[in-house]
């Protein structure tokens, strides 16, 4: 159905640490996956699947280190690649940081777990919190105290364990819209998505029942309330822990939440919004004597909000030299590395309109390389404001205990993927 | 260094290491023992090999430690297989830790149990395994679950006999999701290897236990049960409604992988609402914002949706049409979510949007990513060819990018011009121009052949068009095949449009192509062109600068039957590579292909049948091409040949002797004959396009027929057909006395000898025969019309079956259409065979003749230079002068349905 086995390799494809889940294949086929990988790479290609005879690798890389299922047969590949992901936030949830390092640190714990979380290729436990209760990074002896199977792990609700316990119950939610942009040369939009995500703290005991009240188009069409400013959700994802069936009926949000940090549910939005910070740029590239650069930034959104730490990227060719800059507001970095310019602004309000400019030096003798036409990219973030006007309107908190709990909201826009194309 | 003088000679510094923690695995301090296996499982981890330390390992499985338990359990599945004898001393362990009272050393043992696989060991692992399945902690259970399928996996005949498949099912029915998520999963994967393809036995009472699971499990069980689904067929529309309905709220998990499981049962399962209801149109706008959703996630993730996209795209476009700039490619794109990208944007692409996506491919052809470039450049033509509309902007862009001298674009270019010119000839001709001016940087045998085409295509309008040719002339040798060829016929083309100027050069590359080169293929074509120019210069012309059948749209549809298998495969491999998993899964040949489930009510077979019914909807455009081969002009070019060759000065190269041979009297007869045109669009006529594809496929399957298996294609090789059949005898006694025979059918098919199997075939022995086959039997009409009917006996039983004959194999050899018209001549004459006789001199074929109710029937095959074969079948009634032409019925689809209108000529001799 998915893996035979799976491997973790370093960056020169030496095996880490391997899993052989169904005993079907040889271990050693894997060997010839980083000589295709280099041969592919020599053809400027790459793809995240690569064959050998019988055997199909499918790979994520991670840091240093490169995550390899390997299988011969008609496998699920969008649940390979998931599981391998989620394999990567298990690990990161033990050893802080997944790499080299701690994988050849941490070799049992990783064998235990990846006896845990897949068996004979069927991915099994992968909840990270559920996994701590059983394997922990402690020996046990049997009679004191070893571990048992968390009822947690085959429950319906294998995400919370029972008999949690807070002083102070809380939820605190982070209502987070990242705006991803692409714009053409000439200046027209061509694709505005809002894409935002709903992340839990959540700090309340026992087996408490949430619902979360949002100002959903959808859900004020059913109920008949349609004066009031809504939000057209365009799809929805949400965390297993969401009664989907319950969402697609009534459109009620209701949920027993997981310890601790998670995200809830995450949506997307076409609606086309005005671009919240505008460029205008003109790159003059004078042939072996000069670029000048000047850059025109427009902030498009209510005055009374402000975005922090905006950087915006400004692309060069790769082979200039003595920068020179001059700006109305900020300062200007050149990174070489990056082959760009990269001009930060610390606050920068909406309804403002600030320039920049600079003057690059290029060498008499050109590279005959082509350089890509890389696009301006731009960072910011825009605390206490969505671009969707999402709102949560309640969060409902009951526990058989019949505690009162408090819950918390902040909400933040930021930069997606906000490419303007140049010229 | 220095080594323990009780070593002795013979010790390495290798070797000291495993004597080192020989003595650490038996020290009596337990913790002493843990560190060792620590060290040993270190050891194995990078690769060394500590097998020898079998014994000592084991000795210390025995532990009240969880973590070295563990250990020493991960030492065991590395090694047993490697020490098979030495494993058996786990097995008291194992026996003895199914029975602890912690549920985690339960599962732990089965778990690792599974994944010991030794033969030897296996029998003694029954009885746990079998306590464990009906273990009162969920954890074991769904442990145990998995187990069995590892058990199968190692010994089937065991898991069968010992009935743990029945304990399987019943865990189908357990309380807890996960175990009932474990045991679908379980018996998905054995009934991938087992010849019971109902392993699961879904009806819908299971279906229901699976669907209220679904809502309860992990993700990862939420997908097994969802691809478990997928393999069912409801049985009619209500209950496919009423499944939708419970699997539509996976759309909204967070786990892309859940999401193309449910899109997967969904695709299934419209097939078989009506397309006119409320909901089937509800569905299929739910299906559209997840799948966009699915491009932002992983890169890996997303290339994944983008091939699975690809195939919804092709099957039902109307969900994505919107959605086009989703599609457009962001900077930082990897490469292959770029290509596909942009592979999705030209089959979204229409009169609605091109401009936009205009727009985008020519930004992308400026890039510098070559092969996405090229990738993009190819597009634009594709768009020109897809929407007419746009073809004189993609025209002028595509001249945009040749002014950017980038070679690569401009050769590019240069290649899907060729393929415009092709669609929409006589229209952009005054670009010719610009075109040459890059014939010296033209380096790849593609553009150089695609411009060498153009030359001689417009021969007639290009002043130098003789200098060009030549200068390609010099390095005749060095150029590739392709080019070769090109170049010979456009020169022809030339000499046949501007004959007194090009003599020597027409010489020059004839004799190049027949006298010094070695390649068969290029000789050929050179002697047919030197034969065709010294006999007959007003055929040669006919025959070389004839119109040719515009090029179709959408020239990389992936065919029907496959796109059908491969939305069977969403979200699997098979649906990334875009193959069907026999083509890259071992040993999956005896496998049942999936197929989309039929709508019942509808008159279509399952089964063998369905390719056929869906192939046609491949060429779309066909209709068109066809109504356009039949409306050709007829007009002037007929003459009497032999004084025109002397006004066109042809060269007489190889002098008349050949007349003879290639001349059979026949073509000049109907050169001289007056040609009337009576009876234009005089009748109306449904001809059904199709193509046939052959795939071996299994007519009689061994459960059917106590054992005997029979697989098999049909074929046509030297103008014989053959039945081309694996015989495998897959029971345990032998079979002898093999005979064969059809049932009357339609085109009268009989074996000409018996079945050639003189040797008994021994169990698991295959045997491949080749039966000759003639078509002189008794003829009956079946239905479908190409159904044939197989009787095969041996010395256990009589068995039947039915298989579909592809009609390709009536086909006879040259069936292949000179590059002019064909066109129906018809003798006012009540003599079939004359009629048959004249259709046959002009490539239509005569397959059979039946007589019903006082009609003559004939059933015609032609087949046109780009592989379609046209059926028809004639009514001769006796007194009347006209015959009706009817199409085949049992190739009657909406779809490709093609009404054209046929020319009537009759000639007068």
């Amino acid at each position: 159905m998915s893996a035979s086995a799976i491997f973790i390799l370093d960056l020169k494809g030496k095996v880490l640490i391997s899993r052989n889940y169904m005993g079907n294949m040889d271990m050693n086929k894997v060997d010839h996956f980083m000589p295709i990988m280099m041969r592919m790479e020599e053809d400027a290609d790459s793809s995240p699947l690569v064959t050998h005879g019988s055997a199909h690798f499918l790979w994520i890389k991670h840091r240093n280190l490169y995550l390899v299922a390997m299988t011969k047969k008609n496998a699920n590949a969008a649940l390979v690649y998931s599981f391998l992901y989620k394999m990567v936030e298990v690990f990161k949830e033990y050893f802080k940081e997944l790499e080299e390092e701690s994988i050849r640190d941490n070799f049992v714990t990783v064998y235990e777990l990846m006896d845990e979380v897949m068996d004979f290729g069927f991915p099994q436990t992968t909840d990270s919190k559920i996994l701590q209760e059983y394997i922990t990074q402690q020996g046990h002896k049997l009679d004191v105290g070893a571990p048992r199977p968390p009822a947690t792990v085959t429950n319906a609700v294998s995400w919370r364990s029972e008999g949690i316990k807070y002083r102070k119950n809380e939820v605190f939610m982070d209502v987070i819209e990242s705006v991803n942009l692409l714009v053409s040369a000439t200046g027209s939009v061509l694709r505005s998505e809002i894409v935002g995500s709903i992340k839990l703290k959540v700090v309340l005991s026992g087996m408490p029942e949430l619902r979360l009240g949002l100002n959903d188009k959808v859900l004020f069409e059913i109920t008949g309330r349609e004066k009031s400013k809504t939000v057209e959700l365009e799809d929805v994802k949400f965390h297993q822990c969401v009664r989907l069936s319950r969402f697609e009926n009534d459109r009620t949000i209701s949920f027993i939440p997981p310890d601790g940090e998670s995200e809830l549910m995450s949506y997307r939005l076409n609606t086309t919004v005005k671009p919240l910070i505008w460029i205008e740029s003109v790159i003059e590239k004078f042939s072996h004597s000069r670029v000048e650069i000047k850059v025109k930034a427009r902030s498009q959104f209510k005055s009374r909000s402000t975005a922090n730490n905006v950087a915006i990227m400004v692309p060069v060719p790769s082979d200039v030299d003595s920068p020179k800059f001059k700006t109305s507001t900020g300062s200007c970095k050149y990174l070489p590395e990056k082959s760009a310019v990269q001009w930060n602004i610390k606050s920068f309000p909406g309804g403002k309109e600030y320039m920049m400019r600079a003057h690059f030096g290029l060498p008499s003798v050109e590279s005959t390389e082509l350089e890509g036409r890389r696009p301006i990219t731009v960072n910011f973030e825009i605390p206490y404001f969505t671009v969707s006007g999402i709102q949560v309107r309640y969060l409902k908190i009951i526990e058989k205990s019949g505690y009162e709990a408090l819950p918390w909201v902040r909400y933040i826009t930021q930069s997606g993927d906000y490419q303007l194309r140049t010229n | 260094r220095y080594f323990p003088l009780l070593h002795g000679p013979g010790v390495t510094p290798k070797t000291i290491i495993i004597f080192e923690l020989k003595a650490e695995l038996n020290n009596e301090k337990k913790e002493k023992r843990k560190e060792a296996v620590k060290k040993v499982i270190a050891a194995m981890t990078v690769g060394k090999d500590v097998s020898s330390l079998f014994p000592d390992v084991v000795n210390c499985m025995q532990t009240d430690n969880l973590e070295l338990k563990k250990l020493v359990y991960l030492y065991l599945m590395n090694y047993a297989k490697s020490q098979p004898d030495m494993a058996i001393m786990a097995v008291n362990s194992f026996v003895k830790d199914c029975e602890d009272p912690n549920p985690l050393i339960r599962a732990l043992a089965v778990r690792t149990m599974g994944c010991i696989r030794v033969d030897k060991i296996t029998e003694y692992l029954c009885e746990p395994l079998r306590k464990c399945l009906k273990d009162e902690d969920p954890y074991v259970r769904k442990t145990a679950a998995v187990c069995v399928a590892k058990l199968h996996d190692i010994n089937a005949q065991m898991v069968e006999d010992q009935g743990f498949l029945d304990s399987l099912r019943d865990l189908i029915a357990d309380s807890n999701p996960m175990v009932v998520a474990n045991a679908v999963a379980a018996l998905s994967e054995i009934s991938e290897s087992h010849p019971n393809s109902n392993l699961l036995d879904l009806n819908p009472q299971n279906i229901n236990k699976l669907l209220t699971a679904l809502n309860e499990c992990t993700e990862w069980g939420q997908i097994f049960i969802l691809d478990c689904l997928s393999n069912y067929n409801p049985k009619d529309e209500r209950e496919a409604q009423s499944i939708c309905e419970r699997v539509t709220p996976r759309l909204s998990h967070a786990n892309s992988a859940v999401v193309l499981s449910a899109v997967k049962v969904l695709m299934k399962f419209l097939e078989l609402l009506p397309k006119e209801s409320d909901y089937y149109n509800t569905l299929l706008k739910k299906l559209s914002p997840p799948l966009v959703t699915l491009l932002s996630g992983e890169p890996e993730v997303q290339y994944v949706a983008l091939r699975n996209i690809n195939l919804i795209v092709q099957k039902r476009p109307e969900i994505l049409k919107q959605e086009i700039k989703v599609f457009f490619v962001k900077y930082n794109d990897p490469i292959y979510v770029k290509l596909e990208k942009l592979d999705i944007m030209i089959r979204l692409a229409s009169q609605a949007n091109i401009a936009q996506v205009l727009a985008e491919l020519k930004e992308y052809a400026t890039e510098v990513d070559v092969d996405f470039v090229r990738k993009a450049v190819r597009a634009i033509g594709r768009c020109a060819i897809k929407v007419e509309q746009s073809a004189e902007r993609c025209v002028s862009t595509l001249l945009d990018l040749i002014q950017t001298k980038v070679n690569y674009v401009v050769q590019e270019a240069i290649v899907v011009i060729r393929d415009i010119f092709r669609k929409y000839p006589n229209k952009y001709e005054s670009i010719i121009a610009t075109l040459c001016e890059n014939l010296d940087s033209l380096d790849e045998p593609d553009a150089r052949a695609a411009m060498i085409w153009i030359v001689g295509e417009y021969a007639e309008r290009i002043d130098n068009a003789d200098e060009l040719l030549e200068s390609f002339l010099e390095g005749f040798h060095d150029e590739s095949t392709q080019v070769q060829l090109t170049l010979l016929t456009a020169i022809v083309k030339l000499f046949l449009k501007k004959p007194s100027e090009t003599q020597e050069l027409v010489q020059q590359v004839l004799s190049l192509a027949t006298q010094d080169s070695d390649n068969p293929d290029l000789r050929d074509r050179g002697y047919i062109y030197w034969r065709l120019l010294s006999t007959d210069p007003v055929t040669a012309k006919e025959v070389v600068l004839s119109e040719k059948p515009l090029i179709s749209e959408e020239t990389d549809l992936i065919e029907p039957t496959l796109l059908d298998e491969l939305i069977c495969h969403i979200g699997s491999l098979a649906s990334v590579y875009h193959k069907p998993p026999n083509a890259f899964v071992e040993g999956s040949h005896g496998i049942h292909r999936k197929h989309l489930p039929i709508q019942h009510g509808s008159p279509v077979s399952a089964g063998p049948a369905a390719p056929i019914e869906q192939a046609q909807s491949v060429i779309p455009s066909q209709g068109d091409l066809l109504g356009d081969l039949l409306n050709l002009d007829l007009g002037p070019p007929v003459n009497v040949p032999q004084q025109s060759s002397m006004q066109m000065g042809a060269v007489d190269l190889l002098g008349g002797g050949l007349d003879s041979l290639v001349s059979d009297g026949h073509s000049h007869r109907i050169a001289n004959n007056r040609v009337y045109l009576f009876g234009l669009e005089c009748l109306h006529v449904h001809i059904s396009l199709f193509i046939v594809y052959l795939f071996p496929q299994i007519w009689l399957p061994a459960v059917k027929a106590k054992g005997l298996e029979i697989s098999g294609t049909f074929s046509r090789r030297q103008g014989q057909m053959y039945m081309d059949m694996t015989f495998t005898n897959k029971a345990l006694q032998h079979m002898t006395d093999f005979a064969i025979q059809f049932n009357k059918n339609s085109f009268g098919v009989i074996p000409t000898t018996p079945l050639p199997i003189h040797t008994p075939l021994m169990p698991s022995q295959s045997i491949e025969v080749s039966l000759p086959l003639n078509t002189i039997g008794p003829v009956m009409k079946m239905d479908p019309l190409n159904n044939l009917q197989v009787a095969v006996k041996n010395n256990i039983d009589v068995f039947y079956f039915s298989g579909l004959i592809p009609l390709n194999i009536f086909f006879v050899e040259d069936g292949k259409m000179g590059t002019f018209l064909y066109f129906f001549i018809f003798f006012m004459s009540k003599d079939i065979y004359t009629v048959s006789g004249k259709l046959q001199n002009d490539n239509i074929y005569t397959i059979a003749k039946r007589n019903v109710e006082g009609q003559d029937m004939l059933y015609q095959s032609l087949k046109l230079t780009n592989g379609i074969w046209i059926l028809a079948e004639l009514r001769i009634q006796p007194g009347n002068p006209n015959y009706t032409v009817k199409h085949p019925p049992n190739l009657n689809s909406p779809h490709s349905e093609l009404r054209s209108h046929l020319l009537f000529l009759s000639v007068e001799v």
